[in-house]
């Protein structure tokens, strides 16, 4: 099969290229992550993140034919030639196919990822009755490998000022969480020019979510409570 | 740098270009089919088919709303590809002069000397 892969080293001077690469590997039940390792134990320089091999960690979130997915899930078969395989856009690289996550993570913490509830324990847990329970579904499933945030063009203008689908996806889902009391000061950090209305309801991150989430219907959400509290 | 967000406004501009979405999507193709229904040829047919007050009012109404709209957008625009702050302030005033000098306009021709003397 054919390859097209993005090498860049931060060694050398020389600018990003890419790499065509040959591969003798039957297609049939394989993964990309499998074709990606069979040529990495032929040239030990080509550098990738992955770790669970199965959809879960989300460490190995890559830009395959010019869509952000995770090489462990996509099957070869399913891959036009040649298979162009590219960092994540919009982040910076570190190496082929390694990408800076720092800004993913920085607007990721920006929303305060825990519960926060000031109330003494309780003995047991907090509990939740079922119907407060399933508005956390299509929210916590999040694995957090960026391919909808980096799909973003509102993230690639805005990396530093927008949140990013992901991040608000798991705003909502601390909103939405009834065991949580921070809801006022969680919308206050979200009521904001950029914050969350730079989301401008392009969808990418619903086309490329691998886990099957709705960031966009997860801000829709939360700006109805941003314009109920309003009105 | 740290960024500077956090100023607590966000939802009125949002609510302000979708309310006035609602308004242009109702009155535009109105006030296009009231024109187009009564199409007049010559300078009186047109100065009659805009007597009706209500219909000077709701075209005014109909122009804010577009302003409006255009205004949100615009800032939108501008927030995302205008980055020195000078320059970016520069052209939110460019924007608004020409917005409100269209509306002030279109409201001197509404209801301005013409429709006194007639």
């Amino acid at each position: 099969m054919k390859f097209r892969l993005y090498r860049y080293s931060p060694e050398s001077s020389e600018k990003p290229t890419m790499q065509d690469v040959e591969l003798d590997i039957e297609p049939a039940g394989k993964m990309l992550l499998d074709a990606l390792l069979a040529i990495k134990a032929q040239d030990e320089t080509l550098s990738l993140r992955r770790s669970c091999r199965e959809g879960v960690c989300g460490s190995d979130a890559v830009n395959v034919n010019g869509k952000n997915r995770l090489a462990c899930i996509t099957p070869l078969s399913e891959l036009k030639e040649p298979i162009e395989v590219r960092p994540l856009p919009g982040l910076p690289v570190i190496r082929d196919l390694i990408v800076d996550m720092e800004p993913f993570y920085k607007q990721y913490r920006s929303i305060k990822p825990w519960l926060i509830n000031d109330e003494p324990e309780p003995e047991v847990e907090r509990l939740q009755s079922p119907e407060d329970r399933a508005l956390l579904d299509g929210a916590y499933e999040c694995i957090l490998c960026a391919c909808c945030t980096t799909a973003c063009p509102s993230f690639w203008w805005n990396p530093e000022t927008f949140v990013g689908p992901a991040g608000l996806l798991q705003a909502y889902r601390f909103i939405a969480d009834s065991r949580d009391e921070a809801t006022a000061a969680r919308l206050d950090n979200l009521e904001d020019p950029y914050r969350l209305y730079r989301c401008r309801g392009i969808m990418n991150c619903v086309d490329v979510c691998p886990k099957d989430l709705n960031p966009t219907s997860a801000i829709g959400r939360i700006r109805s409570l941003l314009v109920k509290r309003r009105v | 740098m740290k960024s500077a967000t956090g100023s607590h406004t966000g939802t009125g501009s949002w609510l302000v270009q979708r309310a006035t979405a609602l308004v242009l999507a109702l009155a535009l193709p109105g006030l296009l089919i009231y024109v187009l229904n009564a199409l007049p040829a010559d300078f009186a047919g047109w100065q009659a088919l805009f007597a009706p007050l209500w219909l000077r009012v709701s075209m005014l109404l109909t122009a804010v709303a577009l302003a409006l709209h255009a205004w949100v957008g615009m800032r939108d625009i501008f927030m995302d590809y205008v980055r020195p702050t000078g320059l970016r302030l520069a052209l939110y005033l460019a924007v608004i002069v020409t917005l409100a000098g269209s509306v002030a306009w279109l409201a001197a021709i509404l209801f301005g000397t013409a429709w006194s003397a007639a």
